[in-house]
């Protein structure tokens, strides 16, 4: 790969994405585009760059698309979900009792592991049945993902790493040697492509926002973008769910940490613009 | 060291799923068969045992129900291994009294998730 290749690369999905290459070995970003080559119909990476330049937009989303790391599982990061369960959920349950409405937004939902992880432990509850709305809104700049999300089926390997047993017979089904997720789950969760760095403008007044192993890919700028964009859609007194290796710490004044809960972040008390326009 | 049992008939997964688990922290003994899991047992309750369901002689169902009316028996966390892959057999299973199921072919990071899930990693 040609060092200008990779610097418009990196330039492009910057741009487009807030993602970072950083020091990518010219190996793993081939191997990334490999399939979009293929698909695309490149011989190199040259080939696809030199298009790239003339900017079609349905290549560079794809290109985009592939650069990104969609690692995810379900229940990952257990203590984030105990906290979720044990501490946000029922604190909400009793707030939002007479509205009897949750909005619950997986802000780079993967392959929907995230977002089903928070529809099951909501299940457990019977909220449906007690006439409460939920919406688990599940967005991610992957088309590709937010498809597989929307269907809903995982394979052998992903249903049984972070998954108790009891869950997977409890809301899934069999299909051949996949797991499909149960109706009731899937009438739960919304699932849309969406990038972070676009306007938050058609989300609003969301409970609890997960943010989770996404903003560590992000430059500095894209960070302190999505946490001020979400600092706007989170209601005042709404949770933010970061990953474990995550933290608004220098990027944001808008969240201040929950002690003793690891990723848990609530809106800062001195920053509490809806309240103070009112 | 906390200690677990590899029953399964099979010889190559024994010392496949012996070795994940030693390399885990685990002191790892084997039984072919539920009977001599079930000897093995009286003679030492380990605290897991990872299991699996068709074999000659005693099935994993058949040992585990065996297993819960021993004296300390309820003791050993009992995670199934095997290619029973139906909604059927997991509820069996877990009605039985297993603890988790693994679903074969499993590597070493399902073992691992496991184990979480059973409080042993
Ligand atoms: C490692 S996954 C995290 C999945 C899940 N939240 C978790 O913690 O397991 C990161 C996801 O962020 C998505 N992503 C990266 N940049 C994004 C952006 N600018 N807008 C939306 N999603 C983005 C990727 O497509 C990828 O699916």
């Amino acid at each position: 790969m040609k060092p200008d290749d990779v610097a418009y690369l990196t330039h492009m999905l910057r741009r487009r994405s807030g993602m970072m290459l950083g020091r990518a070995k010219p190996e793993f970003i081939e191997g990334r585009l490999a399939p979009v080559m293929r698909r695309f119909g490149f011989k190199d990476v040259s080939g696809l760059v030199a298009e790239l330049r003339h900017g079609r937009d349905a290549l560079a989303r794809a290109v985009t698309e592939a650069m990104t790391t969609n690692e995810s599982s379900f229940f990952r990061d257990r203590p984030s979900f105990d906290v979720f369960e044990q501490l946000v959920l029922p604190a909400l349950l009793t707030r939002r009792g007479s509205a009897k409405r949750l909005r619950i937004w997986s802000a780079a939902c993967a392959a929907g592991q995230e977002a089903y992880s928070i529809a099951m432990l909501l299940d457990d509850h019977k909220l449906a049945a007690k006439g409460w709305t939920i919406d688990v809104i599940a967005t991610d700049i992957s088309a590709e993902m937010v498809a597989r999300g929307e269907q809903g089926l995982y394979g052998h390997f992903e249903v049984q790493r972070g998954l108790p047993v009891r869950r997977l017979v409890d809301h899934f089904s069999q299909e051949g040697s996949s797991w499909r997720v149960g109706e009731n789950l899937r009438r739960m969760v919304t699932f849309r492509p969406f990038n972070l760095l676009d306007s938050f403008g058609w989300l609003e007044d969301i409970d609890v926002v997960f943010c989770r192993n996404v903003l560590m890919y992000l430059d500095h700028k894209a960070k302190v973008g999505v946490l001020d964009q979400i600092s706007e859609v989170l209601l005042p007194d709404g949770y933010l769910m970061l990953g474990s290796v995550e933290t608004p710490q220098g990027l944001s004044n808008a969240f201040d940490p929950v002690p003793g809960s690891p990723g848990l972040y609530v809106p800062a008390r001195a920053a509490l613009p809806r309240q103070a326009v009112g | 060291m906390r200690s677990c049992l590899v029953v399964d008939d099979s010889r190559v997964i024994r010392k496949v799923a012996c070795r994940i688990l030693s390399d885990l922290g685990f002191e790892t003994a084997e039984a072919e068969d539920g009977v001599t899991a079930l000897e093995s047992c009286r003679a030492h309750m380990p605290e897991m045992i990872l299991l699996d369901w068709s074999m000659p002689n005693m099935s994993g169902v058949e040992f585990l129900r065996a297993l819960r009316r021993e004296r300390a028996g309820d003791k050993p966390v009992v995670v199934f291994c095997t290619t029973e892959n139906d909604v059927n057999s997991i509820t069996e299973a877990l009605g039985a009294g297993a603890n988790e199921y693994i679903m074969k072919p499993f590597d070493r990071d399902i073992i691992q998730a496991k184990l979480a899930e059973v409080g042993l990693a």
